[in-house]
């Protein structure tokens, strides 16, 4: 059984620079690829009672959405090319969602892009791919 | 659109242009309102025959005594598990993104805690004494049950849209589960609901809250006309619930809870500062409870106020819950029942019993040192050491501790009261729209209607206001519990099913 790669994928071009290197990183490995895009979502946020109504069709919308404007231009654009691409939509903390995708699906490693915000923000609120560094249990790259 | 915000100028400047005689306004919303109400209020609240216990005090503590039994003590058979629950021990992952028990519990929970336990149990104690606290508690304990039962069958006969968003709460059940059953009469039943959910839309979840809201602010800036409040606050709710700026009510939806926190830590403090005098306190509930401490009615009257100011504050048996809860995502109805069962325990059982602690130490309520009894007023009510009532009582006791803590309770009553509202115009809305049908025209003759009460509320005195809130929403729970005996063994059969399977290992624990 082929090795499998996680790649965090968010649809910036940080994201789109971490997908080239994973593919490459595939093809030598003769590994499969599973793109993970995760919507940040905490089931201990408060909601108000319209926002509690409306969640399931939210849902619903928000996950057409990422599908199609994240998932389906990163399977488009790698189809075809010598690596098997499996694509998932979840909800969660970003990085414990990654984590456990990555545990589930026995992943060697972990590839993520980072924004490059330094200083007081990144101080104050932390970055995925800071975290995600100190929290992996594979091997993970960060690419700049 | 644009004829509703000249309407409420109109409106606004109706009231301004007789500014010199504001008290005089203030004074004719009064008489006008306790008037036409009245005969509304003396019916709800008709004693028994020959005695002065009112019978519908007795309907709601024989439901909840009875589905306590019924449903053997499910109160406190399950609470492991519902805390599990809301932990989302339970939760399926791939259901992540949906409606979590947690925030069904919590947006819930912003809509009753609130004045209710601030100002509501300032007045339970100020009329009943201290022993009020104790029926107050036992009415939460059993209440808990009532609201189980409510909550299971909210989210088992709600509907559910193609646009995937969900509408349920006890219109819904009492049509679909008195069918189910073969009984008549479950849409009359779902329409006398909805049309006093929208009175207790207008009552408790609105004038009582404006009314509540522009006392604390006269505690703060001195004494100014109500309708001033009330015409503010109108405008803000108006804002929200009319012009769509969500923002507003999002922000009140995440500072409430955290309000409701500092509020809970203050009394905690100030409890332990005086923790020599808990047991004491405890004593004075106890003894106030069952034997005569000279407050009007005796024992019967602490018990009714204990009561009445319970199911004001947890709303068990009223029905509101079953609307809030029905929006969950579960595949099985009882667990958000197991949740709800949560909210009287955590409103009135932990908040309403911290608050009437924090008054009955810090010596607000007045004893004669001679007879031990208290010091009745004018009024009936119990002498209080600077003369306060209701929201103002409460802060003069949490200001004995804290000299700055009555300009944080303001903030948060105006918050109380504004997130309250909001929840209640939501449950209004939802049974006006039952009753005169989806759609734009209707929903703006709701709101338009409910603005103009939140400056009826803050106008009139609290007398007649607190009167007719109590029992608009007391007669919701007539219709409310009427119902829920016919439908109790539905719940009964879920919940067999749901504990034999949860026994056998069949229910699956995730986390």
């Amino acid at each position: 059984m082929p090795d499998t790669i996680v790649v965090a994928c968010d649809g910036s071009a940080a994201s789109g620079r971490a997908m080239d290197f994973a593919h490459a990183r595939a093809m030598q490995q003769k590994a499969d690829l599973l793109v993970v895009h995760v919507l940040e979502w905490s089931p201990y946020s408060f909601l108000t009672k319209e926002e509690i109504e409306e969640r399931h069709g939210r849902r619903k919308e928000e996950l057409a959405r990422a599908e199609t404007a994240i998932i389906a231009p990163i399977t488009a654009k790698y189809a075809g090319k010598g690596v098997e691409i499996t694509a998932m939509v979840k909800y969660g903390h970003v990085v414990d969602t990654l984590v456990e995708v990555a545990e589930k699906a026995r992943a060697t490693e972990i590839i993520s892009g980072r924004t490059g915000n330094s200083g007081v923000m990144t101080r104050v609120f932390g970055s995925v791919a800071g975290t995600l560094a100190q929290v992996s249990p594979v091997p993970c790259t960060i690419v700049p | 659109m644009f004829h509703i915000p000249r309407a409420l100028v109109a409106l606004a400047g109706l009231f301004a242009a007789g500014s010199a005689q504001a008290s005089s306004v203030d004074q004719a919303v009064n008489e006008i309102f306790a008037s036409s109400t009245g005969w509304f209020v003396n019916f709800i609240f008709a004693p028994f025959p020959f005695t002065n216990f009112p019978w519908i005090v007795a309907w709601l503590v024989i439901a909840a005594s009875f589905f306590t039994l019924y449903f053997g003590f499910i109160q406190f058979r399950v609470i492991r598990h519902s805390l599990h629950i809301v932990s989302g021990k339970y939760s399926d992952p791939d259901d992540a993104g949906e409606v979590s028990h947690f925030q069904a519990l919590a947006t819930a929970l912003s809509g009753t805690v609130g004045l209710g336990n601030i100002a509501g149990v300032a007045v339970a104690v100020s009329i009943g004494g201290a022993g009020a606290t104790f029926w107050m508690i036992l009415a939460g304990l059993l209440g808990m049950a009532s609201k189980f039962t409510e909550c299971t069958l909210g989210v088992k006969y709600r509907n559910e849209y193609a646009n995937g968003s969900v509408s349920g709460g006890p219109m819904y059940y009492m049509v679909k589960g008195f069918a189910e059953r073969g009984l008549p009469g479950g849409r009359f039943l779902a329409i006398l609901f909805s049309i006093f959910c929208v009175l207790g839309a207008l009552g408790g979840g609105n004038m009582f809250q404006a009314n509540q809201a522009h006392g604390q602010l006269t505690n703060i800036f001195g004494d100014f006309p109500g309708w001033i409040t009330g015409v503010i606050f109108a405008g803000i709710v108006f804002a929200v619930i009319i012009g769509g700026l969500k923002s507003i009510a999002q922000v009140t939806e995440k500072v409430v809870p955290f309000m409701g926190i500092m509020y809970v830590g203050a009394a905690l403090i100030i409890l332990i500062m005086n923790y020599q005098h808990i047991l004491p306190a405890f004593g004075q509930i106890i003894d106030g409870a069952f034997t005569d401490s000279g407050v009007v009615g005796g024992v019967v009257g602490a018990l009714i106020q204990g009561f009445k100011r319970a199911a004001f504050s947890n709303e068990a048996g009223v029905g509101s819950a079953a609307i809030a809860h029905s929006a969950v995502r579960t595949k099985e109805p009882i667990t958000e029942g197991f949740v709800s069962l949560l909210e009287p325990f955590i409103d009135t059982v932990v908040i309403c019993t911290m608050t009437a602690l924090v008054i009955i130490i810090t010596g607000q309520l007045m004893v004669d040192p001679a007879t031990g009894m208290y010091i009745l007023n004018e009024g009936g009510t119990i002498q209080t050491l600077d003369g306060s009532s209701g929201v103002g009582l409460t802060s003069a006791a949490f200001g004995s501790a804290f000299s700055w803590f009555p300009y944080v309770l303001a903030v948060a009553v105006l918050l109380f009261a504004f997130s309250t509202m909001i929840s209640w115009s939501y449950y209004g809305l939802k049974a006006w729209t039952y009753m005169f049908g989806e759609g734009k025209k209707q929903e703006m003759t709701f709101k338009v209607i409910f603005c103009i009460f939140v400056v009826i509320g803050a106008s009139a005195n609290l007398g007649p206001v607190i009167d007719f809130s109590d029992a608009a929403i007391f007669a919701m729970a007539v219709v409310n519990i009427f119902a829920l005996y016919f439908l109790m063994p539905i719940v009964k059969a879920e919940l067999k099913s749901y504990l034999t399977r949860l026994e056998e290992g069949k229910i699956k624990r995730f986390h």
